[in-house]
């Protein structure tokens, strides 16, 4: 009796972890990223991809202040050669207080801030969004598919579709599928105050529109790939050591695994006398 | 100690009576590790183990990441960045950390609900779970304190809203929460603060740990049974007893071992899961979260404290009793240390003369639904505050009220409880039959 209570109960503890409900959810496509899984890695030439859509187009407005430059040589991340992190750094004005003057950037420098005061810093955007709550809010589903920031970003980023004929013309922000928290005009609703549409207005213009970029390998620079690419190089920037805590946690599965069973048997060898005397009573 | 016949250290060499004369500690510890523990534990009692190994872990990964954490609101979030990109293994020990809290609640919640169930919060044991449940509440404000720490939006509007808590106790609420802040609002003061003692508490509850330990060591373990251990003998003794070591210790052990496995699984692969994604965002007083939501661990208490509206009778009746003195939001904060508190009473709610619920019928349905309710307020805890969770949760908070103060009072009355065994030794002898003679030979022989 009691051993079924704690085995359900466990379980539930272990899923209502996950409950955190986000009122109106829209519906986050679940891209399949090389990360993925127990055993994902990041992609080195889609990290250097992201990397070139986010500075040849999100920059302009988004910050990564908490990463440093010299980060984008890390092995197992962009990789870029250290030259190119050195020149990659220098096209950054950097106040420097020694100097009490701005100087170029190196690579011991951090990202720029946001240029734009009202755009957030994306440097862990891909893990302050979650896209998978469901179902029920327990969010069972990210056992399977993880938290599902940079699917988010992705999704988001291919979801500005034409607003709604109900929308006023003067209607701030734009028109997103994949955004639930922003403005919703009154027009849109019906009598009960509901969302007659999914998603929200935006206050971001769409930043891609595909062929935004051209990469120097000649991959391809649809839509879906560049969010895909870029959403990747997010997570990058959000969890720059996600192979090596992987791996970390491999070891130590594996070996915790390799103790319980010599726990196990030397548990089982201790007891074996004890228990034999009440065996052969029958 | 622990009132059960069985063998002292007796030092034997000249250096061992020469400490020994001096500081027992040798006896001391050798009492402790040998102290005659019921043959008959099942599983359930291995939590003890695991969460002495939590403090411990806590403790330690703790006083690492002190050494690279900055308690400043200008400059705790980006610390905590530095720890997960610069320090060495520093996204490990901080994955460690926040996880080891989550282990930490499970084990807890774990250990409790086995002591609900088999009656270890009765007679003789009532020190030991008075004591249980202090040093649960200063898990709960060691746990919450933390979270404050790296300074993201639910730590600072977590903060807000815990500490308005207080603000809502009429005449001192005021003047307390101001007190407890260090200021009007959550701030630096704050967070220095709750720095400080998130890092004294643990040594509380390491303090308290040593005297948990000592009070059921002084009365004996319960086990599943609640049946006593016989006394009259050593030899009668150690029918129902083995010593702690070897035979606990590597059992619990190999539990831990097998927990640890799920645990580095958790930090390795998934280590945000049980945390709030809105976490990775700075703290930032002019935009409040669409929903604030504290740590999984005290969704239950939360669902209760937000249960009670202005809208409940018993909250109306409350407020017109004592003229407005009692509002809506003081009467949550009351039912949610209620909550905790009748279930600290219960060795004493409880009227029941036998002490294992295994015998107790009607009591086991109870208590199932007990589960399913704590599960539920969890559950109810973390949704939005609308219908129809408020209703939910309204009633789930009403059945743990319920449970406490009329359902276990009443049924040491109604109750027919079933037959127990005689002693420990019949109830091992018995489950070693039965496990045992399925498998029994194939599986000893080859030890031999």
């Amino acid at each position: 009796m009691f051993k079924k209570i704690a085995l359900g109960a466990a379980l539930t503890i272990g899923l209502a972890g996950g409950a955190y409900a986000a009122g109106a959810e829209a519906h986050v496509e679940n891209f399949d990223f090389p990360f993925d899984g127990p055993f994902g890695t990041y992609d080195t030439n889609q990290l250097q991809r992201g990397l070139q859509i986010y500075t040849e187009v999100c920059s302009a407005c988004h910050g990564l202040k908490f990463v440093p430059i010299r980060t984008l040589a890390d092995e197992g991340g962009p990789h870029l050669p250290e030259d190119q992190v050195r020149a990659y750094a220098e096209q950054f004005e950097v106040f420097d207080p020694e100097l009490d003057d701005m100087r170029p950037g190196k690579p011991v420098d951090h990202f720029p801030h946001s240029p734009l005061e009202n755009a957030p810093d994306l440097s862990l955007m891909a893990k302050a969004r979650a896209g998978f709550h469901g179902p029920y809010g327990l969010g069972i589903n990210q056992l399977m598919k993880g938290i599902g920031g940079p699917e988010y970003i992705a999704t988001l980023l291919i979801s500005y579709e034409e607003a709604p004929s109900c929308a006023p013309e003067d209607f701030p922000g734009h028109y997103n599928v994949a955004f639930a928290s922003g403005g919703f005009p009154e027009e849109c609703k019906d009598e009960d105050g509901h969302h007659m549409y999914p998603g929200s207005w935006i206050a971001m213009a769409q930043p891609l529109s595909g062929e935004d970029v051209e990469f120097a390998d000649g991959h391809s620079n649809e839509l879906h790939h560049e969010a895909q690419d870029v959403a990747a190089f997010l997570m990058w920037t959000a969890e720059p050591k996600l192979s090596q805590r992987k791996q970390a946690g491999f070891v130590g599965v594996v070996f915790l695994t390799l103790l319980s069973v010599l726990l196990y048997l030397t548990n089982k060898r201790i007891w074996a006398p004890v228990k034999k005397k009440y065996k052969r009573k029958d | 100690m622990s009132g059960i016949p069985h063998d002292h250290y007796e030092p034997k060499t000249g250096a061992e009576k020469w400490l020994h004369s001096r500081l027992p500690v040798v006896g001391l510890l050798y009492d402790t590790l040998m102290i005659p523990t019921p043959k008959n534990l099942n599983w359930m009692w291995i939590w003890g183990i695991v969460l002495v190994f939590c403090l411990v872990l806590q403790i330690v990964t703790g006083i690492v990441l002190v050494m690279h954490y900055t308690p400043h609101v200008d400059l705790a979030f980006a610390s905590v960045e530095h720890i997960m990109r610069d320090v060495n293994g520093g996204y490990m020990l901080r994955y460690m950390h926040a996880n080891g809290a989550s282990l930490f609640f499970v084990a807890v919640y774990a250990h409790i609900f086995r002591g609900l169930y088999y009656g270890s919060y009765k007679a003789p044991r009532e020190i030991t779970w008075i004591i249980g449940m202090l040093i649960y509440l200063l898990m709960m404000a060691t746990g919450f304190m933390g979270y404050v720490l790296p300074w993201g939006q639910m730590s600072f509007w977590g903060a807000t809203v815990i500490t308005g808590l207080f603000g809502a106790i009429p005449f001192i609420g005021e003047g307390l929460q101001t007190f407890l802040l260090g200021g009007p609002a959550v701030d630096n003061a704050t967070l220095n603060r709750f720095f400080s003692l998130h890092y004294l508490l643990p040594f509380l509850i390491a303090g308290l740990v040593i005297v948990h330990v000592w009070a059921f060591h002084s009365t004996g373990n319960n086990n599943p049974t609640g049946v006593d251990v016989r006394k009259g003998s050593k030899e009668e003794a150690e029918k129902d007893t083995l010593p702690f070591w070897p035979y606990f210790v590597i059992k619990d052990l190999f539990a831990l071992a097998v927990i640890l496995v799920v645990f580095f699984a958790v930090v390795g692969f998934m280590p945000n899961y049980l945390g709030h994604p809105d976490n990775y965002l700075e703290a930032n007083p002019l935009s409040t979260p669409a929903h604030i939501v504290p740590e999984w661990y005290f969704l239950p208490f939360y669902a209760i404290l937000r249960a009670f509206t202005s809208e409940v009778w018993v909250v109306q009746i409350a407020s017109f009793v004592t003229g407005g003195i009692i509002d809506a939001k003081f009467f949550g904060v009351l039912a949610m240390f209620g909550a905790i508190a009748v279930m600290a009473l219960v060795p004493w709610l409880d009227t029941s003369s036998v002490r294992s619920g295994r015998y107790r019928p009607m009591f086991k349905m109870w208590f199932a639904l007990l589960v399913v309710d704590f599960m539920a307020l969890m559950w109810l805890g973390s949704m939005p505050a609308e219908e129809p969770y408020a209703s939910f949760s309204l009633i789930a908070s009403a059945y743990w009220f319920a449970y406490f103060l009329v359902i276990l009072p009443l049924l040491g009355v109604i109750e027919k409880p079933d037959a127990q065994p005689a002693t420990i030794e019949d109830d091992f002898a018995a489950k070693v039959a039965k496990t045992g003679s399925a498998k029994a030979d194939s599986a000893s022989q080859p030890a031999e």
